[in-house]
């Protein structure tokens, strides 16, 4: 036993055994592999979670993750809940790539869905089938707005824009605050803090009778498609790419970096804006206090975990609306608190950051030697 | 009533009690950022040493225990973003963001069985000497032990960064991992604990809210203050005297809108709860337009990473 461990030690000392070599070049197929085994590591310590909370952990999983898609409603929440996430991550990915922390995506949904609600306002005792592109518009061009503060105070007075954007979640929520409880609040609805409802020209269409799902899926596969037509068939898709990888080089390029950054702030409020009349025009049709719980933040953890790659995006933002839905399904079966949603994103991002370790580096088993 | 001498010291007190958790985050945050680490999870380490000292209160009965292990709960997760900032070499940023969101995940996770529950009083020092000076006395007299601490903590802060060797460290790693590896110091080992202390910082302040000033459990009862606390440290220049200052604005811009609601000024409450965050914008901006003096200030490595080739 004593000269195992002599031994044993030895061999950690030379490091003959287990080997930590830096890899010339980021592996690819680690780089798309480590975001299934960053999700399976999260089911694994969710499990162990839910077993030191009490819960049989491979029922508590089930609750989670299975029961909730498990019918044709239950499929179809899954969309509803996946298309912000997607849209807002979309637009994220535009920031990301090119080194730019947006991190207040919420706060550019929630104005914009501000902006399409009062514009919607505008027509509650119309119809006519222009009505609703107006609408969606307006919110595309709030969401733009909101996101062109943090944008412009960074390019023109070197503002950090991770605060700025943060800080003006909290403004678009107190803003949205004061319109439905005060000048916006229904005439005729007993001091509830909602709006009218708008008319059904203002409305995005449901697709399914019975179901949620709406046409706002559409939105966020149109802004799919485009996205990975930017990012990998224009130039500016690849003058993003430099920017992201090294200022220094986009800059002798001679990129021009106050250009992008502005555009690329623009593109992800007009995302993050869209998701916001998504959540209105859907199966609300009407502005109320709480437009979103939290997509904004969540949309960063997909827009990591889909590796900032479209089709990527696409499966995490599946992946992610999950959690939203097992946290409620849990809770209502199992009486597990509804913040483990909350956790298990949490731990999602710990685990792909963690995990990307192995993009960088090789764990080399090289074996006893004799 | 307005003009009262002592009406005046009491509100002084107010603000400098709101701008308590604001000092201790920051100036923990002060000394991450000056080893180059940004950890952006101040508002996840507050929330969690909000919780930890307020569930340990009620369970343990000990507000010694309570304080301690809010420092720990926040040492504790601060430990994961070490972890993974400086040994698995990860993006500050992403890393910073990841623990803000599973900490106020976890935090409401424990507090379920703690909402409504009220809390303890916390003992104050020099509460007899309360009425002896006008105006003075409010704002120096019958406080926590934490507000005291907060106050010399600036002070300590910037004794230590300018005046000791380790301090000296400090901000060789923040300015120059390379150098300061190559002199023989050991980058690692001071940054994980810059960001443990911040942790502890964090937790404190967290603590301060959960049982001092609001004592009951609220869930995300930090309300972005953990944000402004960033901010804060960017609006000091990385000066810890200058964050007292930061903060005492900060908690006077918080107080103020009481006291207008309560003298009737017509204006809708959510502008007042709203212009904390906005001064933030604003004062950034003024701060942060002379992109030189930012640049001379701020630890070089400031949300680098370093790794050292063996």
């Amino acid at each position: 036993m004593k000269l195992l461990q002599k031994n044993l030690v030895c061999l950690w000392e030379e490091e003959k055994l287990i080997k930590i070599v830096k890899r010339n070049q980021p592996s690819r197929a680690i780089f798309f592999l480590t975001p299934v085994l960053a999700i399976f590591l999260t089911l694994f310590a969710g499990g162990l979670i839910f077993y030191i909370l009490g819960f049989k952990p491979f029922e508590a999983l089930k609750f989670f993750f299975i029961v909730p898609i498990a019918d044709m409603y239950g499929l179809s929440e899954l969309l509803l809940k996946a298309t912000p996430l997607c849209l807002i991550a979309i637009g994220l990915s535009f920031c990301f790539k090119s080194n730019n922390w947006n991190i207040g995506a919420e706060g550019q949904l929630t104005f914009g869905a501000i902006v399409s609600g009062g514009v919607a306002l505008l027509f509650y005792n119309q119809e006519g089938f222009y009505i609703l592109p107006i609408v969606i518009l307006a919110g595309a061009i709030g969401g733009m707005l909101y996101a062109s503060i943090p944008a412009i105070l960074k390019t023109y007075f070197n503002t950090n824009e991770i605060l700025v954007s943060l800080m003006l979640v909290y403004v678009s929520k107190l803003i949205l605050d004061y319109l439905v409880v005060g000048p916006w609040s229904n005439p005729e609805g007993f001091n509830f803090p909602e709006t009218r409802q708008f008319s059904y020209s203002a409305r995005l269409p449901l697709l399914f009778e019975g179901l949620r799902i709406h046409a706002g899926i559409f939105l966020a596969l149109a802004a799919v498609v485009v996205s990975w037509f930017i990012f990998y068939k224009t130039y500016l898709g690849f003058q993003m790419k430099v920017s992201g990888f090294s200022l220094k080089t986009a800059k002798y390029a001679g990129y021009k970096g106050k250009k992008m950054i502005i555009l690329v702030f623009l593109i992800s409020g007009a995302c993050a804006g869209l998701a916001g009349v998504g959540e209105i025009t859907g199966p609300i049709g009407q502005l109320h206090r709480e437009v979103s719980p939290d997509y904004g933040f969540t949309a960063i953890i997909v827009a990591f975990l889909g590796r900032l790659h479209p089709v990527g995006i696409i499966f995490a933002s599946l992946i992610v609306a999950i959690t939203y839905l097992g946290a409620e399904t849990a809770q209502i079966f199992m009486q597990i608190p509804k913040y483990t949603g909350q956790v298990f994103q949490g731990m999602i991002l710990f685990f792909l950051l963690a995990s990307d370790y192995l993009l960088f580096f090789k764990i080399k088993f090289t074996g006893l030697k004799k | 009533m307005i003009f009262d001498i002592n009406f005046v010291g009491l509100i002084i007190a107010s603000i400098m009690a709101s701008a308590v958790p604001l000092i201790l985050a920051s100036c923990g945050e002060l000394i991450t950022e000056r080893s180059g680490v940004l950890n952006l999870g101040v508002e996840g380490m507050m929330i969690i040493g909000a919780i930890s000292g307020f569930a340990l209160m009620t369970v343990t009965g000990s507000l010694f225990i309570a304080v301690i292990g809010a420092m720990l709960g926040g040492v504790l997760i601060s430990t994961i973003f070490a972890f993974l900032t400086q040994t698995l070499i990860t993006n500050h940023v992403a890393t910073g963001l990841a623990l803000t969101i599973f900490g106020i995940g976890i935090s409401a996770m424990i507090g379920k069985n703690f909402v409504g529950i009220p809390g303890k009083e916390f003992p104050v020092l020099f509460k007899s000497l309360k009425d002896t000076i006008p105006f003075l006395s409010p704002i120096l007299f019958g406080h926590s032990i934490v507000f005291y601490f907060a106050f010399a903590l600036p002070f300590f802060t910037n004794y230590f960064l300018k005046k000791t060797k380790i301090g000296l460290i400090v901000r060789a790693v923040g300015d120059s991992p390379e150098s300061a590896s190559n002199q023989g110091i050991n980058v690692k080992l001071v940054r994980y604990s810059c960001i443990l202390y911040g942790g502890a910082m964090c937790g404190l302040a967290g603590a301060y809210l959960s049982m001092i000033y609001t004592p009951q459990w609220i869930e995300n009862m930090t309300g972005g203050r953990g944000w402004i606390a960033l901010a804060l440290v960017v609006f000091s220049t990385w000066n810890p005297i200058k964050i007292l200052i930061g903060a005492m604005i900060f908690g006077g811009l918080t107080i103020i809108q009481f006291h207008m609601q309560a003298i009737g000024v017509r204006i809708p409450v959510q502008f007042l709860t709203a212009l904390p965050y906005i001064v933030t914008i604003v004062v950034l901006v003024v701060i942060s337009r002379d992109s030189r003096k930012i640049r001379l200030s701020t630890p070089s490595s400031l949300g680098k990473s370093f790794y050292k080739d063996n």
